[in-house]
Formats: C-alpha cells, sequence, structure tokens
C-alpha cells in the first residue's frame, strides 16, 4: 500500500481541528498578556525580591516550579499522545481486557514517590531554616519593631528608638529586623513580598517575622486577610533607606507629637489614615494592646 | 429581654441597600413568582407535588437536587462576573460599583454558593441518579430519609436566597473566621444567614452520608463483592466514610460559633478566653476533607467514562482502590497547611505540608492508570471524554501549584494572594466540576432516554477550557505580582487592571460555554426522538446500562447476578447472563410529603434564629419532631407493582 493511501485512508479526524483552535487560543491568550506586559513596568514582587528571606523563598519557589514541570511534561506527552494514538479508527493495537501490570504499577507508585521524598526533604529543611520565628544569621542587634494593626491601618512602634509610625515602616538598608506582630482589630495577615513571606496578626497574640532589606527603595505592604469592610486600603509602605538617613529620620520623627496610651485609643478606631510619625512616649503600648484580650469581665 | 419583640431583629431598615442590591431583590421575587405563576398558569402545580415532590424515587430526587443546583450555579456565576467586573474598575482606579462591604458579601455568597450548593448538590444529585442502578440495587437503602435530606439542603438554599431579599449575607469570606464573623465585628444578619443556611444543608448531608453508605454495603445485588463494585460506587464509599467522619465537625463548629452570636457565649471571641485559632483548626479539619469529599466523586466518574469510552477494562483497579482510600485517610492529616502563616514553628509546618504532598502519589496513580486505560484501547470521543481530556489538561497543573503551595516557605509568599484563588479554582473547575459535567454528560441518557446533542456539548467544553485558561492564567499571574484576595480595590500605580481584562474575558467565555449548555439542554429536550438513546448508549460496562433508558422507578424488573468486575460488558460477550428466573412482584416506597414538611420547617427554624423570632422556633421544631414521630406510625410505606405489569 503506498503511502498515500495510507494517508488518504486516515480521516482527518476531528481531534486535530480542535487541537489546532485551542492552540489559536493559547497563542491569542499568550498575546494578550503579552501586550499587557508590554504596556508599562510590571514588578512580579514574588521574583523581584529585594531581601534575603523573600530571595531564597524565591529560589524555593522556582524550584518547586522547575520539579512540578519535570513531572507534569511527559504526563501531558503521554496524554495526547495515548488519546491520539489510541482514538478510534487508528491503527493500533486493542487489547481490551488488559488491565494490570505488576511492573508498570510498581513503576508509577514509585516516580511520585520518589519526586515527593526528594521535595519533602527540601521541605523538612525549608520550613525550618526560613522559620519566621528564626533570627536572621547575623551578628548585628536586630532592630526591633513591635507591629499592631488596626481597623484600617497599621501601627509601628520603634521601642528602643522611641519612634511611632503608622502606616510607614522604615529600616536601616541591609539592617536584621525583627518585628513583634499582633492586631488590635479582627485577624490580618502581615505582608511585604518584596522582602518576605507573611505571617498573621491576630487579636491577643503576637507572631514573629524577622526579615531584612538588601537594597534601599520603597516596597509595598498590605494585609492579605480579610477584616472589615475597608481592609483593602490598608496598605502601608516599607522604606529601606542607609543607617544615616535612618537616624535622621528618627530624630524628625520625635519631633513630632507625643504617643501615649490617650493617642493609641484615638488611632484604633476604625478608619483609614495617612502616614505620620511620632515620639513614642508610652512602651507599654504593644504589651497593652495584647493583654486587654486576656482579661475576663470586667 | 430576649422576648423584647415579637419581629426579633427584622426591621424596615433591611429591605432597602441600594439600586444593586435591588436588582438582586427583583430577581429572586420575581423568578420565584415566575416559576409560580408558571406552575399555576399550566395546571401543573399538583403534578409537580405528586409526581416529584413528594416522589420517593431516588433518581427524581437526584434530578430535583440537579435542577437546584444548577439555578445555584447561575446565580454563584452571576456573583463572579460582578466580582471580577469590580476588580476590573477598582484596579484602575475607579470606584466600581460595589463597595467594600457589598464586594465582600459577593464572595462570601459566591464560594458558599458553589461548594455547599452547586458541588454538593450536582454530586449528591449523580448519586442518587446512579448509584442504586450501578449496584444492582432497586432503591437507596432509605428512601424517606434521602428525601428529608434533600428537603433540608432546599433549605438552606432557600435562607441563601432569602438574604437577598431580607437583609443581608455574611461578609467574611466563605469559612467566616472570627473574630470578624462574631457578633462585635459583624453585627447584621448577614453572618446568621451563612451559619444556618449551611448549618441545615449540612445536616442533610450528614443524613444522604448515612443513607449512601448504608446502600452501598448493604444494598449491592447477588455476587457483587466490595472488589467486585464499579468504581464510582468505590469513590462513593469513601466519599462517605470521610463525609460522615467530618461533617458533625462543621455542624459542632457552626453550633459554637451561633452560641457565640445567639447567646452571648466566648468558644471563639478574640477576649474572654476564646479562642479563634481553635475554630480555624476545627473549620478546616472539616474544610479539607471537605474538598477531598467533592472531588472524588468526580474521580470515579472520570474512571468510568475512561474505561467506557475506550472500551477497555479500567486498568489497575486494586492500584485504583488503594489511591481512593489512601487519599480518604490522608485528607484527615493535612488541615494545617490552610494556616501555614499562624506561626505554629518548623516542626509543625513541615509535618503538614509533607503529609500534603504525599496525597499527590495516589492521585498521580490514578492518573497513569487513567492513561493506561487509554492506552491500547478504542477511544471514542463523544462529550464525557472530551470532559475527561479538559480535566486532565487543567488539573494537572492545578495539582503542581497545590504542591508547591503545600510547601510551608513557599506558602508564606503566596498565602491569601491571587496565586492560591487561581489554584483552587483550577482544581475546583478542572476536577469537579468538569467531572460532574461529564458525569451529567454520560448519565442523563439514562434516566431520561435521550443523549444531550453532540456538538453543542462539545463546544461548550471548548469555551469552558479555553475561558478556564483565558480567566485563570492571569489571576496566577497577579499573584507572582503580590496581590492579595478579597480586594475590591487596587492602587492603580499597581497596573493590575490589564490582567484582570483578560481574566474577564475568559469569564465571559465561560459564559458562552454556560450558554451553550442552557441551549444544549433546551435543544435536546426538543430533538429528544432523533436524539433518543438505547438502554446502552455509550457501549457502557457496568449495570445502570443493562436496564431501559429511561430506567424504571424500581430500576431492576429482576435483581441481577453478577460474577466479575465490568459485569454488563462481560454478559455481552458471552459471559453469563445478568437475569434469571420467574418476575416477581416489587415493592416500592410510596409518595411522602414528610421531606417538604420537614424541609420547610427547618427553613422557617433557620429564619427564626437568624432574625431572633426565638417564639417561631418552638412552633417549628413542633411541626419537625411531631411530622417525623407521626411518621412512625403510618404502616403502609410502599406499594406493588405486580410481576404481570413487568413482563408487558
Amino acid at each position: 500500500m503506498s503511502m498515500l493511501d495510507k494517508l488518504s485512508r486516515l480521516k482527518v479526524p476531528e481531534l486535530s481541528r480542535r487541537a489546532f483552535a485551542a492552540i489559536c487560543a493559547l497563542t491569542a491568550l499568550a498575546l494578550l498578556i503579552a501586550l499587557w506586559l508590554a504596556s508599562g513596568q510590571h514588578t512580579f514582587d514574588l521574583f523581584q525580591t529585594r531581601g534575603q528571606i523573600a530571595n531564597r523563598e524565591r529560589t524555593l519557589l522556582i524550584f518547586s516550579m522547575l520539579l512540578a514541570a519535570l513531572v507534569l511534561v511527559p504526563v501531558y506527552y503521554m496524554l495526547y499522545t495515548f488519546a491520539w494514538r489510541y482514538k478510534t479508527g487508528h491503527d493500533h493495537k486493542y487489547s481490551p481486557n488488559w488491565d494490570t501490570d505488576k511492573k508498570y504499577e510498581t513503576i508509577w507508585w514509585g516516580i511520585p514517590i520518589a519526586i515527593i521524598t526528594v521535595l519533602a526533604a527540601v521541605t523538612w529543611v525549608t520550613s525550618h531554616s526560613l522559620d519566621p520565628y528564626k533570627p536572621l544569621n547575623d551578628d548585628r542587634q536586630h532592630l526591633k519593631v513591635q507591629v499592631i494593626a488596626l481597623q484600617y491601618k497599621w501601627l509601628f512602634l520603634y521601642p528602643d528608638q522611641e519612634v511611632a509610625s503608622v502606616n510607614k515602616l522604615v529600616i536601616p538598608n541591609k539592617w536584621p529586623i525583627e518585628l513583634d506582630i499582633t492586631s488590635d482589630a479582627p485577624m490580618n495577615s502581615f505582608w511585604v513580598p518584596q522582602l518576605s513571606g507573611q505571617i498573621y496578626a491576630m487579636p491577643g497574640m503576637s507572631t514573629k517575622l524577622h526579615l531584612d532589606a538588601q537594597q534601599r527603595g520603597t516596597f509595598k505592604g498590605m494585609s492579605s486577610n480579610i477584616s472589615g469592610a475597608d481592609f483593602s486600603k490598608m496598605n502601608f509602605t516599607v522604606e529601606s533607606v542607609g543607617i544615616e538617613d535612618f537616624k535622621t529620620w528618627v530624630t524628625n520623627a520625635k519631633q513630632g507629637g507625643h504617643f501615649t496610651a490617650d493617642s493609641y485609643t484615638k488611632l484604633a478606631k476604625p478608619g483609614g489614615a495617612q502616614p505620620v510619625t511620632y515620639h513614642l512616649h508610652d512602651k507599654s503600648i504593644y504589651d497593652n494592646a495584647i493583654m486587654k484580650y486576656m482579661g475576663g469581665h470586667q | 429581654m430576649i422576648f423584647a419583640s415579637w419581629l426579633g431583629k427584622l426591621d424596615w431598615s433591611y429591605f432597602w441597600h441600594g439600586w444593586v442590591q435591588f436588582g438582586g431583590q427583583i430577581a429572586t421575587v420575581g423568578g420565584a413568582l415566575t416559576v409560580l405563576a408558571a406552575l399555576i398558569y399550566f395546571k401543573k402545580l399538583g403534578w409537580l407535588y405528586r409526581n416529584w415532590l413528594t416522589s420517593l424515587d431516588a433518581k427524581k430526587i437526584g434530578v430535583m437536587y440537579i435542577v437546584v443546583s444548577v439555578v445555584m450555579l447561575l446565580r454563584g456565576f452571576g456573583d463572579a462576573i460582578m466580582m471580577r467586573l469590580q476588580q476590573i474598575l477598582g484596579s484602575g482606579g475607579g470606584h466600581g460599583f460595589l463597595s467594600g462591604d457589598h464586594f465582600q458579601q459577593v464572595f462570601t455568597a459566591h464560594g458558599t454558593i458553589m461548594i455547599f450548593f452547586v458541588a454538593m448538590g450536582l454530586m449528591f444529585g449523580i448519586i442518587n441518579l446512579i448509584l442504586p442502578l450501578q449496584l444492582g440495587a432497586r432503591d437507596v437503602a432509605f428512601p424517606l430519609l434521602n428525601s428529608i435530606a434533600f428537603y433540608l439542603y432546599l433549605a438552606g438554599v432557600i435562607l441563601v436566597n432569602l438574604s437577598l431579599v431580607f437583609g443581608e449575607f455574611g461578609a467574611v469570606g466563605w469559612l467566616a473566621y472570627p473574630p470578624l464573623s462574631e457578633l462585635a465585628y459583624s453585627p447584621g444578619p448577614g453572618v446568621d444567614y451563612w451559619l444556618w443556611s449551611i448549618q441545615i444543608a449540612g445536616i442533610g448531608s450528614t443524613l444522604s452520608g448515612i443513607n449512601f453508605l448504608v446502600t452501598i454495603l448493604k444494598k449491592r445485588c447477588k455476587g457483587m463483592t466490595l472488589m467486585k463494585m464499579p468504581i464510582f460506587s468505590w469513590s462513593i464509599l469513601a466519599t462517605m466514610i470521610l463525609l460522615l467522619l467530618v461533617f458533625p465537625i462543621l455542624t459542632a463548629t457552626l453550633f459554637m460559633l451561633s452560641l457565640d452570636r445567639s447567646m452571648g457565649m466566648h468558644f471563639f471571641t478574640a477576649d474572654m478566653g476564646g479562642n479563634a485559632m481553635m475554630y480555624i483548626n476545627l473549620i478546616w479539619a472539616w474544610g479539607h476533607p471537605e474538598v477531598y469529599v467533592l472531588v472524588l466523586p468526580a474521580f470515579g466518574m472520570y474512571s468510568e467514562i475512561v474505561a467506557t469510552f475506550s472500551r477497555k477494562r479500567l486498568f489497575g483497579y486494586t492500584s485504583m482502590v488503594w489511591a481512593l482510600m489512601a487519599i480518604c485517610v490522608l485528607s484527615f492529616f493535612v488541615w494545617a497547611h490552610h494556616f501555614f502563616t499562624m506561626g505554629a514553628g518548623g516542626n509543625v509546618n513541615a509535618f503538614f505540608g509533607i503529609m500534603t504532598m504525599v496525597i499527590a502519589i495516589p492521585t498521580g496513580v490514578k492518573v497513569f492508570n487513567w492513561l493506561f486505560t487509554m492506552y491500547q484501547g478504542r477511544v471514542h470521543f463523544d462529550t464525557p471524554m472530551w470532559w475527561f481530556m479538559a480535566f486532565a489538561t487543567t488539573f494537572l497543573i492545578g495539582g503542581g501549584t497545590g504542591v508547591m503551595l503545600a510547601v510551608p516557605a513557599i506558602d508564606f509568599q503566596v498565602h491569601n494572594s491571587l496565586f492560591l484563588v487561581a489554584h483552587f479554582h483550577n482544581t475546583i473547575i478542572g476536577g469537579v466540576v468538569f467531572g460532574y459535567l461529564a458525569g451529567i454528560a454520560y448519565w442523563l441518557p439514562k434516566i431520561f432516554g435521550f443523549k444531550l446533542h453532540e456538538r453543542l456539548g462539545k463546544a461548550a467544553v471548548y469555551c469552558w477550557v479555553t475561558g478556564f485558561f483565558t480567566a485563570f492564567m492571569p489571576i496566577y499571574l497577579l499573584g507572582f505580582m503580590g496581590a492579595t484576595r478579597r480586594m475590591e480595590q487596587f492602587d492603580p500605580a499597581l497596573q493590575y487592571q490589564g490582567l484582570f481584562i483578560i481574566s474577564g474575558i475568559g469569564t465571559a467565555i465561560i459564559g458562552l460555554g454556560v450558554l451553550l449548555q442552557v441551549v444544549q439542554l433546551g435543544y435536546s429536550i426538543w430533538k429528544r426522538k432523533e436524539l433518543a438513546a438505547g438502554h446502552d448508549p455509550w457501549h457502557g460496562r457496568t449495570l445502570e446500562w443493562s436496564v431501559p433508558s429511561p430506567a424504571p422507578e424500581y430500576n431492576f424488573a429482576r435483581l441481577p447476578v453478577v460474577t466479575e468486575r465490568d459485569a454488563f460488558w462481560v454478559a455481552k460477550h458471552g459471559g453469563p447472563a445478568l437475569y434469571s428466573g420467574p418476575f416477581k412482584d416489587i415493592e416500592v416506597p410510596k409518595e411522602s410529603g414528610v421531606g417538604l414538611v420537614v424541609g420547610l420547617a427547618a427553613a422557617v427554624f433557620g429564619f427564626g434564629v437568624i432574625w431572633q423570632l426565638w417564639w417561631l422556633l418552638p412552633i417549628a421544631l413542633a411541626v419537625i419532631i411531631g411530622t417525623l414521630i407521626k411518621q412512625t406510625y403510618v404502616e403502609e410505606t410502599e406499594r406493588i407493582i405486580p410481576a404481570k405489569e413487568l413482563k408487558a
């Protein structure tokens, strides 16, 4: 039988027209996204990271994507080739009763087990090395900042520098930072994606996050957990500045008004707020914000 | 104090919120009145009551589940369109048409409806249609309980829709984390609507779980040992075990939250010794197994479909059973992966992360087994098989991103981001929705006697898949850009709007797919004579294809005897006959209005708690308990179909 005969005997399968249509649709989608990419400057925070913790999390993210691709590409290949080759009407072997094969089944219990074992080892190590409670590997004294999530703003308290700042966290560049985080509102989540992963801010509880910035600049921060009608406006900025600039900022901030327990009560009322700095007078504000949930009936 | 007012919290101010909400009120009331008016005009109310509402035939109950679920799917999809539109507007500098609070109500309703009233409804619907037929049984174990469970589900649906008319819905996310969902931060009736609609529907689910578990264990036909049972029935066995173990957790958790809200208790409040984190642990101890409750039946459907349309035995049946049961057990050990960001420490996070990844092993095995079922088969690409290909194409990506999310240190960066939103839509649409739509396309001919139109069905699959990728790939990218979920407003400087617009185009394409399916259904009913399906339209393998289409009320005129897996396939290919011996009289359950009364009374009860109409509660409870007690005195619960009629 000539090649031509063989080809003409193969009906142009519906699948190929549909596959063509699917490829067209995917191309259109890719083009749309490319158009959007070309339309301006976009920051992919999870990849354009600017802190050592976020850098390491990015490496892990890329590793896991490659590992997933390693599994998925051959599976996709098998899916489409099997569907094509064994489509009815195509010449192929037909074994309607072939339903078990020890060798094959061992292989595909084995492959996922092997891959998950690798990923599990990586998970065990990184769950500990990237635990947000773990101080950064740095001999210098961490800069301590206390963070309180309020409805709908963030309060940053620097007990050692005696500064209080609303919706703006200023940190010295390349300096280890230790954040104590709580909420005097429903649960929130503290997230500065370019510097580090997030951690919950919970009323009556204190969580910890260690991070640094490896570059000067302004980074976006937010609450990533719903906490009320205006939580989408709980944005803040993190400014990473030189150590001298940081000292200047502290000095200037202390020129501002005094921040006391009364100022805190006023600030804590629901509503938004503009960035502003104060001279922190009362260092027990953070502890009191937690302890107020510890009592029974007043 | 409790009896301060007969009207409880009901107040006129809850009726008017604004024009957008008014649209919802009109649509709900108008829709209900139109259906009622049509029924009265065409004099179908009595027919509906006698033939459907009071029927204890599992297949009819299944159809009712599916009808209600599809209506709710349209509503949930409407919510999705509103959200996407708002995000398109709200990421470009405008305010959009939804306030923060209203946007939050919309996504809370979307999640709640899609999980509890669409996915669960479709699941119970399809199980009701097919499970007894597949087991060679005439009925489920407890037909009346089945009806009651359906009406409790319907009571939940009624409450969710009432929230559109009277009052508001929760603005707290679909799992309503406290302390936000506590009285201190959510004083309105919205959270109560959320709470009682799923509480009542959830009790219905538990009852169904008991019913189907017993059905599988006790009602299989002669010769069908567990390891000869069709794989879909196996998946339902695994699902019902899971469901029965976790739904009581949901019931108890919701009950405690409702005590907090209605009685001033402090289980989960931030102060007075309450522990919100306990709620989050409990709700996910239910919530994670719940996603397997939804997806395991879909896996079972794909297994049936791949084998049938490959004209080949399912590859690795034993592996499949073990994989199902492994997933069933493992799903209890993963719940804390929903809150790695709570600060539990390296050991706890690593444990739950690794357990989550381990689930990928049995799931991977299932995928390989499906692939090798096609291998050396004769694959016929009818619509259900298209759904399988659509599922495999999308779900694999969802599985990959799921394993990424399972690594705690990665989760810190993608938790609560739009990456997560894209991931779970990837698995739920690709896995659950495509599976159930495949199941409906596959099994509907058995119930109604005609096939759904092929080309319209395939066009719908095509729209769903391309629409899905167009709608959710941009959402993954937004996650990489550090965009958080549940936001109605984004800083325009972040330039998210372009991706939201692309995603909106995808939503429109999915909408076209939904529309095509509605058209497909209508067209297929119109052309039902041409599309008529014989008893075995797909060259099926299992018992349901051995009876006429539509399947008779009693399923089997004579009960089958089975000697092997794929009993019907074997019988068609020279194996022993399934049916022999004389015809005998058949008992079928008599119609009963008990379920309807119990369900409506439960809805009234829920409405009473939500609005604190305390006087209403004992009345509703008395109706429920009284009806059930009265039922125990009814002796004639069955009617006889004589053997003479069967032979004809």
